[in-house]
């Protein structure tokens, strides 16, 4: 209890309630969005915030999926926490793919769920689910709150798990009498972690091993990934690979961390990687990694991948070095903190203009490629025209699958922080709620949404918070009718039996955009195209346009599943 | 390889679960875990006994445990000087003839009978794996209708050899 006195008024004894505190908690992080769907057992808390009104913009998403998609969104282009709320049973477990996928991105998010009260936990009560069950394996951490006092202290936990080390998902499970009831309690939010310490600043002995490396390598490279984007370290990754001569290459969620047009950038690395980034990594004598998890999909079949390298790792989780690729330098820091320490460590500075001039002869040889027919609409064109008429500077969000790999690899980001795609989890439907979650976080960029037809149809209720919100989202849906990348797979690996991966029914989506009050277009040729693309992006509203693209398109080169980064397919016409 | 892992936790609800389901979500076989509390409130010691297929693994199996908020110290001890308990409890078919017989056979494990019915007696037995499963093995041929073991529990010894005293001590690998 809190004794409050008013000016000119008699002392009074005023009670919070648990709600009360989460939102007070909430200011003090300085949460200005909020990201949710309320439910029975969160209406406590809406009705907290209800009453703080004043101080968030809570975005209710037509489905908690949508909501929490938005939060990544959010996330990833601001480098706050994401927070979202939802309700207990269904709104939880809705919830469940995008923690996930921020788990397996790195994603720094802060979800709070209803629970039923302490009472009657365990007993199958209306809407009950086991969260703590559900969220700790796809959690950084996760709590139950069983104390109103502790709710204080528990939110700024979550707060600083989530968005130190490396960034993750931490959800706070709240019982419905929690946030009802006052808190009686003396509290305060102080609190310690003997169990979660942080390592950010590297070791001076690894360094100078990976300086002398450098220093003797006759074919380094960077193999630079997101971890990169969350150090802000960009600038010092740049300054790095000039004063060395070093090329990079990047992961998917890497795109960005290094200018995309610059000489030194090999472009993606890869499954549907360029060919001279993929030989890169199978060449060269020195890897270095700053920030990525060497995944399965990057590296092709380990037996291949980078057999002749020195590999040095620089990683703030421990748990990443080594686990897929064995390494000989493991520096365990934050990638601003590393690049920092090593202009000091390798004060040589390198030229490797042999094995530049071979890497600039594998692009010239090997250049993504794609059959223009100048007619029809060519995804890998289409991707190409927003690239342009956008300077390769908007904000980027994307599904799963062809028109995701296409938009990898033919919008080259000049900027770190402008790409949102889900990577290792891989979630259909993550790019129009993500889009929805980055022009909150950057209100006066340019954002587009590339989706697929398949999953554009999702998610795609939350057209509702475009329209409600005015955001002047671009959904640009790559359509070919089929679940494009299944279909691909079909094509090449199971004798062309297209197996339920062809949308022979979808709804008219220019109509669906007009219900919503959106202005909707399709297009069915590159002069259509051409020719509206000035008036969608100077147009400071939501668009949505239908795109029919070539329905027999596939996504080249390729590593077909089981092979080497040197046994890339479709490497030429 | 075998290994005995341990750990310092946070004596809070839900941390077994969270252990349990790290390893089993990595694909880690657990032998053995016995957790109880310590001399410090609030804090927890568990003993897991490992089969893991490389040091890669080992490797990966402790950062990872290391990750865990509420873990606050992992070692492997299996290289160490240790001293590593587990107890068993065994009942025994058996009729009111053989008793003497089962004394005798128990007595140099300096196992004990801590219940005895009309067809069957339970025997208490602590000490190193090994050494329980020597005793089971001797009282197989009698039946064993019952048996409870707690799993290993270890720690360090007081004195640490150094490398060159004990080049390869080990209580499992040897």
């Amino acid at each position: 209890m809190k004794v409050q006195t008013k000016p000119g008024t008699a002392p009074r004894i005023e009670t919070k309630t648990g709600a009360d505190l989460l939102v007070e908690s909430l200011i003090k992080q300085k949460v200005d969005i909020l990201f949710g769907y309320p439910g029975g057992a969160v209406l406590p808390i809406y009705d907290a915030i209800y009453r703080a009104r004043e101080s968030f913009t809570h975005i209710l998403t037509r489905h908690e999926q949508g909501a929490i998609h938005a939060a990544e969104g959010y996330a990833r282009v601001s480098g706050k926490p994401g927070v979202v709320i939802a309700t207990s049973g269904p709104g939880a477990t809705n919830l469940v793919t995008g923690i996930a996928d921020a788990m397996i991105d790195s994603l720094p998010l802060v979800v709070f769920t209803g629970q039923v009260a302490r009472g009657v936990i365990g007993t199958d009560a209306f809407q009950e689910a086991d969260v703590m069950g559900i969220t700790t394996p796809i959690t950084k951490h996760n709590y139950q709150v069983q104390h109103v006092s502790d709710l204080p202290r528990i939110v700024r936990e979550a707060f600083h798990i989530a968005s130190t080390g490396r960034p993750g998902p931490v959800v706070v499970d709240i019982p419905k009498d929690i946030s009802a009831n006052p808190c009686e309690d003396e509290y305060d939010d102080n609190f310690h972690l003997p169990g979660y310490q942080p390592n950010i600043k590297p070791n001076p002995l690894q360094l100078k091993k990976l300086a002398n490396a450098l220093e003797t390598a006759k074919r380094p490279v960077i193999l630079a990934g997101a971890g990169v984007m969350f150090g802000s370290a960009s600038e010092e990754l740049r300054k790095f690979a000039e004063k060395h001569s070093l090329p990079v290459a990047t992961t998917l969620l890497g795109l960005g961390s290094f200018p995309g047009a610059h000489p030194l950038a090999l472009g993606m690395a890869g499954m549907h990687g360029t060919f001279t980034a993929n030989r890169a990594l199978y060449e060269c004598d020195l890897l270095i990694n700053i920030g990525a998890r060497f995944d399965d999909r990057l590296t092709g079949n380990l037996e291949h991948f980078a057999p002749k390298a020195t590999v040095a790792h620089i990683d703030i989780d421990p748990a990443e070095i080594g686990k897929n690729v064995t390494t000989h330098i493991p520096v365990v820091s934050d990638s601003k903190a590393a690049l920092q320490s090593l202009f000091y460590h390798a004060e040589f500075t390198s030229d490797h203009d042999d094995w530049l001039q071979h890497l600039s002869d594998y692009q010239k040889e090997n250049p993504l490629w794609y059959k223009n027919p100048a007619k029809e609409m060519v995804p890998q064109w289409l991707i190409e025209a927003v690239h342009n008429i956008t300077n390769g500077n908007a904000i980027v969000t994307t599904d799963v699958g062809q028109h995701q790999m296409w938009a990898a690899q033919y919008y080259a980001f000049e900027e770190p922080d402008r790409w949102v795609t889900s990577g290792g989890l891989g979630t259909m439907g993550f790019g129009f709620p993500a889009a929805i979650g980055a022009q909150l976080a950057k209100p006066e960029e340019t954002v587009i949404a590339f989706v697929g037809d398949g999953g554009f149809q999702m998610t795609l209720q939350e057209l509702s918070v475009l329209q409600e919100r005015q955001l002047p989202v671009k959904v640009i849906i790559v359509n070919n009718g089929a679940l494009g990348m299944v279909r691909q797979w079909q094509e090449t690996f199971y004798e062309e039996r297209y197996s339920e991966s062809l949308l022979q029914i979808q709804p008219d989506f220019v109509k669906l955009a007009d219900s919503y009050g959106i202005q909707g277009y399709r297009i069915d040729t590159q002069e259509e195209f051409i020719d509206l693309l000035p008036e969608v992006f100077s147009y400071n509203g939501p668009v949505v346009l239908d795109c029919r693209v070539l329905r027999q398109e596939n996504v080249y080169p390729m590593i077909a599943p089981g092979k080497g980064l040197h046994q890339m397919i479709g490497v030429k016409p | 390889m075998r290994r005995i892992i341990t750990a310092t936790v946070q004596n809070r609800s839900g941390v077994l679960n969270r252990i349990t389901g790290l390893l089993q979500k990595r694909q880690f076989n657990i032998e053995s875990i016995s957790v109880g509390r310590t001399e410090t409130e609030s804090i927890s010691k568990m003993t897991l006994v490992v089969e893991v297929e490389d040091n890669q693994k080992l490797e990966q199996l402790t950062k990872q445990l290391n990750k865990q908020i509420d873990v606050l110290k992992v070692t492997d001890i299996t290289d160490k000087a240790i001293v590593a308990r587990e107890l068993a409890l065994i009942k025994v078919v058996s009729a009111g003839q053989l008793r003497n017989e089962l004394q005798g056979i128990i007595e140099p494990f300096r196992a004990s009978i801590i219940d005895v019915s009309k067809d069957s007696l339970s025997i208490q037995v602590t000490g190193k794996p090994e050494k329980i499963e020597a005793l089971i093995e001797l009282l197989r041929p009698y039946g064993i209708k019952e048996l409870a073991r707690t799993g290993m529990t270890a720690f360090l010894r007081g004195h640490q050899p150094q490398s060159a005293e004990l080049p390869s001590y080990s209580l499992l690998n040897r």
